[in-house]
């Protein structure tokens, strides 16, 4: 039930914010909770290397394609950034069932 | 040769981690590439790791604005690397293997090919004599990921033509690297200087003196280092960083390039470093 309540719910800044922000917390062990604002490039939480795995995360989590000039490393810097991410390319109908 | 990208065609020998690293720093760079190994298994996973490693360049930014990807072609025949403008070697770092690639090779394509081996330490000019033509033959060591790192070291060899000299140049200024020459040796400049630190930072680890963490941390926060020696350990690959120590221990006799009981334990465990997951430090755990 629980999973059909979240696929029913439309997709957000603020759900995919905090959705992003347990991710990058979970992944990077910090005992503090990642803001969402929070440059995780610039703090030296990730490595270039992370990078990677967040373009995978997202395209797998929201069923979206990071293609062309979308994909570059200011668009993953923080949680924020990231959340207007998905919600571009969904809106643009780069979704596949969107 | 020239500095235009179409001039190129790069047969790259070896689906592993710098063979599909040097293919990607090509292909984003405009050149195409023949990408030759012996196992259909392995260029399947080369395939899929080019593609990743793409997005990955671009991701960060390492690719050249404006120019379009060239294409990949891959194969298990060394027949298909004959039409290239340049043979990259990029095989397992064992003597007898990449002199017998580079030996068939060099008699497959034209004369004034060039030929490059990207050998971490096998000294250029072992491998030459191998060859049909040991003037075209010379050492580019690339860094790991090439398409990141733009330095390169090149290693002239005793007998390397300086008509290879200046193909070698125009290749890296076409792929945006900057290359320094230095002279034929075990280990070169790089290696002869980084191995045995890291055999010996593993060494203080066996030995409990500290922890891998606190080992890298100290080379990191007091040296300097932006990567500290396991950390980048385990991103050469652990089974190929005993391969190169057992190359200069035989080669210079120098003890502290005998590998330590920790990397070999790791090496006989599968733990390789970060292409297997886990070698000094686990990689499906962190963020990193």
């Amino acid at each position: 039930m629980t999973d059909q309540t979240v696929e029913a719910s439309p997709l957000t800044a603020e759900a995919i914010e905090s959705a992003l922000t347990a991710y990058l917390t979970e992944k990077t062990r910090t005992t503090t909770e990642i803001k969402p604002d929070e440059d995780v490039f610039a703090s030296g939480l990730v490595t270039s290397m992370f990078a990677m795995q967040l373009v995978v995360h997202l395209e797998s989590t929201y069923d979206i394609a990071i293609i062309g000039p979308e994909l570059k490393l200011d668009n993953f810097r923080t949680a924020r950034v990231m959340a207007a991410l998905v919600l571009r390319l969904s809106a643009d109908g780069t979704a596949a069932d969107a | 040769m020239s500095t235009d990208p179409r001039d190129h065609r790069l047969a790259v020998v070896g689906g592993g981690v710098m063979g599909t690293n040097i293919a990607v720093l090509a292909i984003g760079h405009g050149v195409p590439v023949v990408l030759v190994d012996v196992s259909e298994e392995v260029l399947a996973r080369a395939e899929e790791t080019i593609a990743f490693k793409l997005r990955h360049a671009q991701l960060l930014g390492k690719l050249p604005a404006g120019r379009t990807a060239a294409k990949l072609v891959t194969s298990v025949s060394l027949v298909d690397a004959a039409d290239a403008t340049t043979v990259i070697e990029a095989v397992t770092e064992i003597p007898e293997t990449k002199a017998k690639v580079l030996g068939e090779v060099s008699r497959l394509v034209r004369p004034g090919t060039l030929l490059i081996s990207n050998t971490s330490c096998i000294p250029i000019d072992e491998m030459a004599s191998a060859t049909a033509r040991p003037e075209e033959l010379v050492g580019v060591h690339f860094m790991n990921p090439a398409y990141m790192i733009s330095m390169v070291e090149v290693i002239r060899g005793p007998r390397t033509g300086d008509a290879t000299m200046t193909a070698v140049t125009d290749l890296l200024e076409t792929l945006g690297r900057n290359g320094l020459v230095v002279n034929d040796a075990p280990g070169f400049v790089i290696n002869q200087v980084l191995h045995p630190l890291i055999n010996s930072a593993a060494r203080l680890v066996q030995d409990g003196v500290a922890p891998v963490e606190v080992v890298d941390g100290l080379l990191e926060g007091c040296l300097g280092h932006a990567t500290g020696p396991l950390r980048t350990a385990d991103l050469i690959g652990l089974d190929n960083l005993v391969d190169s120590l057992n190359v200069l221990y035989e080669r210079t006799g120098d003890a502290s390039c005998r590998p330590c009981d920790l990397l070999l334990d790791l090496v006989r465990a599968g733990k390789f470093g970060r292409k297997t997951g886990e070698g000094f430090y686990d990689y499906e755990k962190v963020a990193s």
